[in-house]
């Protein structure tokens, strides 16, 4: 009597099989993340690369932009303090492959906003993306890296960079630095006043 | 006597010098607009691929340059960065920046599948009688580069030329109260499919 039970399958409570899937995806792209290339630069990119004061951002920038500017730490063209003092060396032993092989990594981690400019700055700094400022002679910058700042190509993505690395960046180039980058970046932002500047790097700081 | 010649002299003099620097102030402006136009359009305006497309403008005919910014400025043509940047440039600026870059040169930046081009040159050269499709060689030249306020086609962006051609309707001829010549491409311009768009503009874009 009691040996026969009812024919429904035998029942796992589903706690059990999500932390499994959850165990296996984490496997999965652990087994990535822990591959000695990436660490290497996880090591002051952050977590999930999300950047790390003063490391920036690698998650979610556009692939060929990564590889560039590899080649520009390579070449030493891309020449600034922290470039010099940090990326010059950890670049130098990179492949090609290698390179594009991390590129295509990080490119494909979903990036988080640092959203860590000034609140009160972000009007005048979207108008500035958004429009430019034609009686300064200063282009909008949304026409090369697009309506969310998401960058295409060569071009990087710029909305939820950290306020600090997109403001000493775009100072750098007035202070006469990676001018290698090639047109137009140099004499966009050599143009820019120290203001505008921060009114751009807080905008773009909250930009997802 | 002596020194009413002496007076005379002086006030000649400061006239000059005055006259020779708003030349030089001038042609100073020009030139820093220039830069301005370039910091998107590219070094030598050979155009530029950003997020959007921008269009070449080196050795485009002068009326079409002109007729085109005063159609953002007019709202003729719909496109919020142009407008900004068009309105407030005078009309002799006007008149001076499309000199320069009409006598500007660059090869093509090209890009275009090349196994278009046959087919868009059979179009351009001969159109397409069946679908009321007139050849653009006819009121373009043979060469594509354009007269008066048709505009100079050869070496044009692909990218850029599918987005005109595709839109056509819907960026130009925007203000009722005041038609203009674009009303003159739009039946064109409506009955290309796109594979028919897509040859055109990668033949137009390969040639010098």
């Amino acid at each position: 009597m009691t040996g026969i039970r009812p024919s429904t399958p035998p029942r796992i409570p589903p706690g059990p099989a999500i932390i499994a899937a959850v165990c296996l995806a984490l496997f999965a792209t652990a087994a990535r993340a822990e591959s000695p290339a990436v660490r290497n630069c996880t090591w002051c990119h952050g977590t999930g690369a999300q950047g790390y004061t003063p490391a920036p951002r690698l998650a979610g920038q556009r692939s060929q932009y990564l590889e560039s500017q590899l080649a520009g730490f390579r070449s030493h063209g891309r020449d600034n303090p922290f470039s010099k003092q940090y990326m010059w060396g950890a670049a130098a032993s990179l492949s090609a492959q290698g390179a594009h092989d991390l590129a295509t990594y990080f490119a494909m981690l979903p990036p988080r906003p640092a959203a860590d400019g000034d609140t009160e700055l972000v009007a005048t700094g979207r108008t500035i993306y958004q429009q430019g400022m034609p009686d300064d002679d200063i282009v909008a910058c949304v026409v090369c890296h697009g309506p969310n700042a998401e960058g295409v190509g060569q071009i990087p993505r710029l909305g939820g960079l950290a306020y600090s690395y997109l403001k000493r960046t775009l100072e750098q180039w007035g202070q006469g630095y990676h001018l290698n980058s090639g047109p137009p970046m140099p004499d966009i932002a050599s143009k820019l006043s120290a203001s505008q500047i921060d009114a751009l790097a807080s905008y773009l700081s909250f930009v997802k | 006597m002596r020194l009413q010649t002496i007076l005379q002299t002086a006030i000649l003099t400061l006239a000059l010098a005055g006259a020779a620097r708003a030349e030089e102030g001038a042609r100073g402006s020009v030139q820093a607009k220039l830069s301005y136009c370039k910091d998107c359009h590219g070094a030598s305006a050979q155009g530029f691929r950003g997020y959007f497309p921008i269009p070449r403008l080196a050795g485009q005919q002068i009326e079409y340059l002109e007729n085109q910014l005063h159609a953002f400025i007019e709202h003729r043509r719909t496109n919020n960065i142009m407008f900004n940047v068009a309105h407030t440039l005078s009309p002799s600026m006007i008149g001076a920046l499309a000199e320069n870059f009409h006598n500007l040169n660059p090869p093509p930046i090209g890009g275009a599948p090349r196994q278009l081009v046959a087919e868009g040159k059979k179009i351009f050269e001969d159109g397409i009688p069946d679908a009321n499709i007139a050849a653009c060689a006819a009121c373009h030249g043979p060469d594509a580069t354009g007269t008066g306020e048709i505009p100079r086609l050869a070496g044009q962006l692909y990218p850029y030329v599918i987005k005109e051609l595709t839109n056509w309707g819907k960026e130009r001829g925007q203000n009722p109260a005041k038609p203009d010549t674009s009303a003159i491409m739009s039946p064109v311009a409506h009955s290309l499919n796109k594979p028919q768009i897509e040859a055109v503009a990668a033949y137009v874009s390969s040639l010098k």
